[in-house]
C-alpha cells in the first residue's frame, strides 16, 4: 500500500514523514519517529494518555490519523519543558508526588497545560472535569489535582 | 479487499464525485470528520480497507453562521469550538451541553455533532437535542443538497438515509425566540467518559404567562434509534410546564421507549431513569425559557 | 511498642530520582525500546471461552511476505499437557498452557497461536490466515455452579485438593481451604444477635494504565535479551526458562520502567512467546498488548461468593464467626482462598470461628494477584455483617470494633500471636477524626470498615556503591512501582547520614544485581529496604576499619555519625574525620572501593491495618452514588516517603471505590466479556472522586531496623465494605452485592 507524506510541525521543528493511510498519529509519533513519551493506554480515546496539543488545543493522538497532522503544530510532552528547564506544571507534579507509576503523568501534564493556557486559575472541580478524560490508577489523583492548583498559583505569581 | 487511502478533497463536488466514484465501483470510502469514531472502528473489529475521506477542508462544513433566523453548524466543526461560542451557548445551551458531554476534553477537541449524528448511535448524545432543536440535515447529493428533519435521518442502529455518495455538510437551526430554550440530560454511571445509558432533550416554548405553546420532547439510548415522543411534548404543551405536566411526560417517555438490557444498564432501569430525566431536562428547559438561570 | 525516634530523611518526601524523566517524558516503558531490525509480535486469541483445539495450522500466516515466525502450542517444550516444574503460589504447567493454549482453549481470549511480522499491519493480516479447527465446548462461567457435581469440567484430570479423603471423581474445585478454632456452634448459642448473608462480587482487573510490553532479542549463540514490564524480572526469566526449557543462564531480564501493576505483572504473559519468535526468526521480536488483550487474556482478580455468619452479644462481643468463600480461578488453579480465608476475621479477637474456601475453576482469564489478593472479597461480607451487628445493637460501628479489635498478643486466625500492630490506635483516630466527628451531610450516609493486610518478607539483595565525591549508587533489584527507589534513598541517607541527594537508587537488571523476588506483598521497602539499609550498614564498618587503619586505632575505637568516621569519645588520636569521599580518595592505599552489599530472606514483615470511613450521597431516581467525602487511617509502621504512603492509601482508596461502585467483568452467555476496555469497564475518573483524607498511623514494625511494615495493600480493602455501609446507611437499603452501580442499586430499592 502506498504511504502518504506528510509535512508538520511538532514540538517547534519541522518534520516530514510516510506514513500508512490508516496509521494513528500516536502510532507515527511512537513507533515511526520515536517520540515516545506519548503513551499509549488505550488507543480508543477512554484513557488519555496520549494527550498531545494540536494547534494548541488538546487531543488524543490515538484518535487523529498520521495524515491529519499535514500543515498542522502539535505539542508533545517533549515540548513541555524549555530550554531554561523544568515547566512549573511539571515542577509541581514533582513536588506533590503526584505521579506513582509516571505513565499517565506525560498525558496529565500535557492536558494540565491545556487547561492552565485556558483558564488560569481553575477551581477543584474545574480541574477534575478537565482531567476526567486522563486515566490514574495509582494516585487517586488526589495529588494530581494538588499539583495543578500548585502550578496555577506558580504560573499566576510568573505572570 | 482493497487498500487504505486517505483523501481530503478541496471542494463539495470533489468530496461528492470520490464518494459516488466508490460506490460504483463497490469500494468503501467512509467520511472522515473529527474521527472520534473512526479510529476507534480502525483499530477494533471494523479493519477493512477503504477510502477515508477527510471533509475538514471544505468551507461549508467548517461554516458556523448565527443569522437572525437561522443558525448554521457545519459538519466538520469541533465540540469545544462549538463551545467557546458564548452566542451560540446562550441560544442553543441544550444542544450545546449535550455536545460538551461528549467523551473527554480530549474527545471534545476532535468530535462534531454532525459525526455524532451520522454515527448514528442511539445512544449519541447530540441527537435528541438536534432533534428537539428542530434541526434539519443538509445533507450533500450529486445534485446539490437536499435537507431532512434530524428525526429522520437515523434509521436504525448506526444506519441512516444517506445514500452512497451523500455526506452531512451541516445542520441548521432556527433560531430560538424569547420564551424558547432547551435542556439535555443523560444518565452516566460515572460523572465522565461513558456512554449515555438514558438520555432526555427537551424544547419549551413559554408565553408571558408562563403557558407553553410549543415543546419537543427526544429521548435516547431508549430505542433502536433516538426518538422524538410527541405524545410528551403534548403532555407540556398549554401546561405551565409544573411538576404534574412533567410527570406526566415522563410517563409517556417511558411509554415511547423500548430499550434493551445491555452491559450499560437494563431495560426496566432504561425505562424509569428517561421518565426521570424527562422531568428534570423538562425543569432545566422551562426555567431557561422563563429567563430563570 | 517503639518510641517514636527522630530521624532526619526518613519522615521526608523529597522529589523521587527518577522522576524527572517521568514528568518529561523519557523515562523508558517497555513498549519504548527499540532495535534495528525489530519485528512486531501478535498473538492470535481464542473466540470461544471453552473449546477443544483440534488443529492449528500456521503455515498460510508463515509463507506471507514480511512474516518471520509463527508459533502455536506445539512448538511450545512440555507436550500438550507437560508440566513444566514448579513454582511458588501456582503450577508453571498452568502458566505455560495459559501464555500458550495447547489441546485446549479454557476462555475467550486465550492464547492459541503467534507470528512476527515487519509490521503491526502484516501480524494482524498473519493472525487472520491462521487456520485452528476447534470443538465448541459448553462455557462454565457461574462459581457456584461450576462446584456442581454435574457442571461441565474444565480439566478432567483435576480432583480437588486438600479434602479429607481423596475424590473418586473429577470436578471444578481445584482446592479447598479450611481455617477453624473453637466451637463455632457453642459460639453461636451464646451470641444474642447473629447475622447471616450471601454477598456477590464481581471479577475485577487491575487496570494499570500501560499495558503488558516486552522486546526480545536471541543472538546466534542463543542467548536472549528481554526488555519487558514487569513486577519482578527474576521470576520473569525463572518462569521463561521453565515454560521453553531453556537455561537461565541464557536468558537476561531487563526491567523497564513499569507502567503499574498492582499484583499483575507477577507473571508471564509474552516473554516467553517473544523470545521463542525471536529464536525462530533470527530478529528482535516486540510485543504490545492492546487494552482488549490486558482485559480478555491477563489475568484479573477473582469473582467471589462469600456466605458469612456471625454472632454477637449486646455488648458487641462477637462470639461465633462462619465463612463459606468461593473464589474464581479462572481457567488454572489458584485463586487466592488462602489469604481470604486468613484475612477475613483477622482484625478481631475471635474464640470460635469455621472458614471454608474452595478455589474453583471457570472460563474465565486465570487470576493473578491484585492488590491485597483475596481479601477484598471476604472482608466486604464480614465488614458488612459487623455493620449489621452495629445497627442492631445500637452501637457506633467503631466501638463495635474497638470492643473486638486484635491488638499486640492476639492470636491470629492464621496461628501466629501478633506483634504490636495499630489496629486499636486506628480505630481510635479514626473516632477522633474531625471528619468522624462532623455530622453527615444532610441525605447522605456513611460507612465504615476495616482493612488488613498480611505483609511479606522473601528474598532481597541490594549493592550499595561509593561514589569517588561520596555520592552514594543503590543497585537492587525490585522494580519501582510507586516511588521505592526514593524511599531506598531516604534508608540509605538516614543510615550512611549523608544527603539524600547525594544518593540514587538503581533497579538492575538480572545480571548486574542479586536476586529479589517480585515487587509484590507490600515487600519492598520493607525486605529490600532493609537490605539497602544492611549493606549500608556494610559500607559503614569498611569505613571504621578503614578510618582505623588510616589512624592507627582500634576499629572499636572508631565511630561513624553525621556521614564520617570520627574517633570515639575518649580515644586520644588527633585525627581528621573522614567522609565516604575522604574513605575513597585514600582507597586505593586502604583496600579498594567501598562496596557495601548484604542478601537476606527477610522475615517479620509487620500486618498493616486500616479503617476506612466514606460518605456518599445515593440519588434515589437513579441509583447514582456521589462519594462526598473519603478518609482513609492505616498503620504505615514508620512512613519513610509519607506523600508516597499517603499516596498508596488514596489509589488503594480509589481502587477499592471503583471496585464497590461500578467496576465488575460482564459475560455473556457465551463467556465473552462484553466491556473489555476503558470506555465500559469503569475505573475511577478524576470528576468520581473527591480529595481522599489520610492519616498515617505509625506503629513501628519491630522487625524493622526503621520500623517499616509495608503499606500497598491493605488501602483496596476496606473501602468495598464502606461504601455499600454508606450505600445502605443513605438508602436504607441492604444491597449485599458489588458493584452499587445505579441500576442494582435502583432495583433494590425499588423492590424494598
Amino acid at each position: 500500500m502506498s504511504k502518504v507524506h506528510v509535512q508538520t510541525t511538532i514540538n517547534g521543528e519541522a518534520v516530514e514523514y510516510l506514513c500508512e493511510p490508516q496509521q494513528s498519529f500516536l502510532d507515527v509519533l511512537r513507533e515511526d519517529l520515536l517520540k515516545q513519551g506519548t503513551k499509549e493506554g488505550c488507543a480508543t480515546g477512554d484513557c488519555g494518555a496520549c494527550s498531545v496539543l494540536l494547534d494548541g488545543r488538546l487531543v488524543c493522538a490515538c484518535l487523529m490519523l498520521g495524515v491529519e497532522a499535514e500543515g498542522r503544530t502539535l505539542t508533545t510532552i517533549e515540548g513541555i519543558a524549555s530550554d531554561d528547564g523544568l515547566h512549573p506544571i511539571q515542577q509541581k507534579f514533582l513536588e506533590h508526588a503526584a505521579l506513582q507509576c509516571g505513565i499517565c503523568t506525560p498525558g496529565f501534564i500535557v492536558a494540565t497545560k491545556a487547561l492552565l493556557d485556558k483558564n488560569p486559575n481553575p477551581d477543584e472541580t474545574t480541574i477534575r472535569y478537565w482531567l476526567a478524560g486522563n486515566l490514574c490508577r495509582c494516585t487517586g489523583y488526589d495529588k494530581i489535582v494538588r499539583a495543578v492548583q500548585a502550578a496555577a498559583e506558580e504560573l499566576a505569581q510568573e505572570a | 479487499m482493497g487498500e487504505f487511502a486517505y483523501v481530503a478533497p478541496a471542494t463539495v463536488a470533489d468530496t461528492v464525485a470520490v464518494l459516488e466514484e466508490h460506490a460504483s465501483a463497490g469500494k468503501r470510502a467512509q467520511v472522515l470528520a473529527g474521527g472520534t469514531d473512526l479510529l476507534v472502528q480502525l483499530r477494533g473489529s471494523d479493519n477493512e480497507p477503504r477510502t477515508i475521506v477527510d471533509i475538514k477542508q471544505l468551507d461549508e462544513t467548517n461554516r458556523l453562521d448565527i443569522g437572525a433566523d437561522e443558525i448554521f453548524i457545519g459538519a466538520a466543526i469541533a465540540s469545544a469550538v462549538l463551545y467557546e461560542n458564548e452566542e451560540l451557548k446562550a441560544l442553543l445551551p441544550g444542544l450545546l451541553e449535550s455536545s460538551d458531554l461528549i467523551g473527554s476534553t480530549q474527545i471534545q477537541g476532535r468530535c462534531t455533532i454532525g459525526g455524532n449524528l451520522c454515527n448514528s448511535s442511539p445512544a449519541a448524545d447530540t441527537t435528541p437535542a438536534i432533534i428537539v432543536d428542530s434541526g434539519v440535515c443538509v445533507i450533500a447529493t450529486n445534485s446539490g443538497t437536499r435537507e431532512l428533519p434530524a428525526e429522520d435521518f437515523c434509521t436504525g442502529v448506526g444506519t441512516n438515509v444517506l445514500a452512497p455518495g451523500e455526506f452531512l455538510l451541516g445542520l441548521k437551526f432556527p433560531r430560538p425566540g424569547a420564551g424558547t430554550s432547551d435542556a439535555y440530560l443523560r444518565f452516566i454511571p460515572r460523572t465522565e467518559m461513558d456512554i449515555a445509558v438514558v438520555g432526555v432533550a427537551v424544547n419549551v416554548t413559554l408565553d408571558d404567562t408562563g403557558t407553553c405553546t410549543a415543546a419537543r420532547v427526544a429521548i435516547g439510548a431508549v430505542a433502536p434509534t433516538p426518538l422524538m415522543v410527541p405524545a410528551a411534548a403534548d403532555a407540556l404543551i398549554g401546561t405551565q410546564v409544573d411538576d404534574d405536566a412533567l410527570a406526566a411526560a415522563g410517563v409517556r417517555c417511558t411509554e415511547a421507549s423500548s430499550p434493551i438490557s445491555d452491559k450499560r444498564g437494563t431495560a426496566e432501569y432504561r425505562r424509569k431513569v428517561v421518565a426521570v430525566l424527562c422531568r428534570r431536562a423538562g425543569a432545566i428547559a422551562r426555567d431557561r425559557a422563563m429567563g430563570v438561570s | 511498642m517503639a518510641e517514636a525516634v527522630d530521624y532526619k530523611y526518613i519522615g521526608t518526601s523529597p522529589v523521587r530520582p527518577d522522576g524527572v524523566d517521568k514528568v518529561t517524558g523519557r523515562a523508558q516503558f517497555a513498549a519504548d525500546q527499540n532495535m534495528p531490525n525489530t519485528l512486531y509480535g501478535k498473538i492470535l486469541r481464542s473466540p470461544h471461552a471453552h473449546a477443544n483445539i483440534k488443529s492449528v495450522d500456521v503455515s498460510k500466516a508463515l509463507a506471507m511476505e514480511g512474516v518471520y515466525a509463527a508459533v502455536s502450542g506445539a512448538d511450545f517444550p512440555g507436550g500438550a499437557r507437560g508440566k513444566v516444574g514448579g513454582e511458588g503460589g501456582g503450577d508453571i504447567g498452568d502458566v505455560a498452557r495459559n501464555i500458550m493454549a495447547r489441546d485446549k482453549a479454557l476462555y475467550h481470549g486465550h492464547a492459541v497461536a503467534a507470528v512476527a511480522a515487519t509490521s503491526l499491519t502484516i501480524a494482524d493480516a498473519a493472525l487472520a490466515m491462521i487456520d485452528v479447527e476447534y470443538e465448541t465446548l459448553a462455557p462454565v462461567l457461574d462459581v457456584v455452579a461450576a462446584m456442581a457435581a454435574d457442571s461441565p469440567l474444565l480439566d478432567a484430570t483435576n480432583f480437588t485438593k486438600n479434602l479429607p479423603e481423596t475424590p473418586d471423581k473429577p470436578s471444578n474445585i481445584a482446592s479447598v481451604t479450611v481455617l477453624t478454632r473453637g466451637n463455632v456452634d457453642e459460639g453461636f448459642e451464646q451470641a444474642d444477635v447473629t447475622v447471616e448473608g450471601e454477598y456477590h462480587i464481581p471479577m475485577a482487573h487491575q487496570g494499570y494504565i500501560e499495558p503488558h510490553a516486552c522486546t526480545a532479542t536471541v543472538n546466534e549463540e542463543g542467548k536472549a535479551t528481554v526488555w519487558c514490564s514487569t513486577q519482578g524480572h527474576f521470576e520473569f526469566r525463572s518462569m521463561t526458562s521453565k515454560i521453553l526449557d531453556w537455561k537461565v543462564g541464557d536468558l537476561k531480564f531487563i526491567p523497564a520502567e513499569i507502567g503499574g501493576g498492582f499484583g499483575g505483572k507477577t507473571t508471564v504473559y509474552l516473554e516467553p512467546v517473544a523470545v521463542l519468535l525471536s529464536k525462530l526468526a533470527g530478529r528482535p521480536v516486540k510485543m504490545m498488548m492492546s487494552r482488549e488483550e490486558v482485559f480478555r487474556a491477563t489475568g484479573p482478580t477473582s469473582g467471589s461468593v462469600c456466605r458469612v455468619k456471625v454472632g454477637a452479644k449486646k455488648d458487641g462481643t462477637i462470639t461465633a464467626a462462619k465463612a463459606w468463600l468461593a473464589y474464581e480461578a479462572g481457567a488454572f488453579a489458584g485463586a487466592p482462598i488462602g489469604p481470604g480465608a486468613m484475612a477475613i476475621f483477622a482484625p478481631y479477637v475471635l474464640e470460635n470461628f469455621h472458614v471454608e474456601a474452595h478455589d474453583v475453576l471457570v472460563n474465565k482469564p486465570k487470576v493473578a494477584a491484585y492488590r491485597a489478593p483475596g481479601a477484598p472479597q471476604s472482608m466486604h461480607a464480614m465488614e458488612i455483617a459487623l455493620d449489621d451487628i452495629a445497627r442492631e445493637i445500637g452501637m457506633d460501628p467503631l466501638d463495635l470494633r474497638l470492643k473486638n479489635a486484635a491488638s499486640e498478643g492476639t492470636r491470629a486466625p492464621y496461628g501466629p500471636k501478633f506483634p504490636a500492630i495499630g489496629f486499636k490506635e486506628c480505630l481510635e483516630a479514626a473516632k477522633a477524626h474531625p471528619n468522624y466527628t462532623a455530622p453527615v451531610p444532610e441525605g447522605a450516609g456513611r460507612g465504615v470498615a476495616a482493612g488488613f493486610w498480611f505483609n511479606i518478607g522473601m528474598q532481597s539483595s541490594a549493592e550499595v556503591r561509593i561514589n569517588e565525591d561520596g555520592t552514594v549508587i543503590i543497585m537492587e533489584g525490585n522494580p519501582d512501582i510507586g516511588g521505592s527507589r526514593a524511599s531506598m534513598c531516604l534508608m540509605a541517607a538516614e543510615t550512611l547520614g549523608v544527603d539524600y541527594e547525594r544518593v540514587k537508587a538503581y533497579i538492575g537488571d538480572t545480571e548486574s544485581t542479586g536476586f529479589c523476588n517480585v515487587t509484590g506483598g507490600s515487600r519492598t521497602t520493607f525486605a529490600t529496604g532493609m537490605a539497602v539499609v544492611q549493606a549500608c550498614e556494610d559500607i559503614i564498618a569498611q569505613c571504621k576499619a578503614r578510618a582505623a587503619a588510616t589512624w592507627g586505632v582500634d576499629e572499636d575505637q572508631v565511630e561513624w555519625e553525621d556521614g564520617q568516621a570520627i574517633p570515639a569519645p575518649g580515644v586520644n588520636a588527633d585525627v581528621t574525620p573522614m567522609s565516604l569521599a575522604d574513605v575513597m580518595a585514600s582507597a586505593h592505599k586502604t583496600g579498594g572501593p567501598l562496596l557495601g552489599r548484604a542478601s537476606l530472606n527477610a522475615s517479620g514483615a509487620g500486618a498493616s491495618f486500616s479503617v476506612n470511613f466514606v460518605d456518599l450521597m445515593v440519588d434515589k431516581e437513579t441509583g447514582k452514588v456521589d462519594v462526598l467525602a473519603f478518609t482513609a487511617i492505616q498503620d504505615a509502621g514508620t512512613a519513610i516517603h509519607p506523600a508516597y504512603v499517603e499516596g498508596q492509601m488514596q489509589g488503594g482508596a480509589a481502587q477499592g471505590l471503583g471496585w464497590a461502585l461500578n467496576e465488575e467483568y460482564i459475560y455473556d452467555a457465551d463467556g465473552v466479556m462484553e466491556n473489555a476496555g476503558f470506555l465500559d469497564y469503569r475505573v475511577p475518573v478524576a470528576s468520581d472522586l473527591p480529595m481522599i483524607d489520610c492519616q498515617i498511623i505509625e506503629v513501628p514494625n519491630p522487625r524493622h531496623p526503621y520500623g517499616v511494615r509495608g503499606v500497598g495493600e491493605t488501602p483496596i480493602v476496606a473501602p468495598l465494605a464502606a461504601a455499600a455501609n454508606a450505600v445502605r446507611a443513605a438508602t436504607g437499603v441492604r444491597i449485599n452485592d458489588l458493584p452499587l452501580s445505579p441500576p442494582n442499586i435502583l432495583a433494590a430499592i425499588d423492590s424494598d
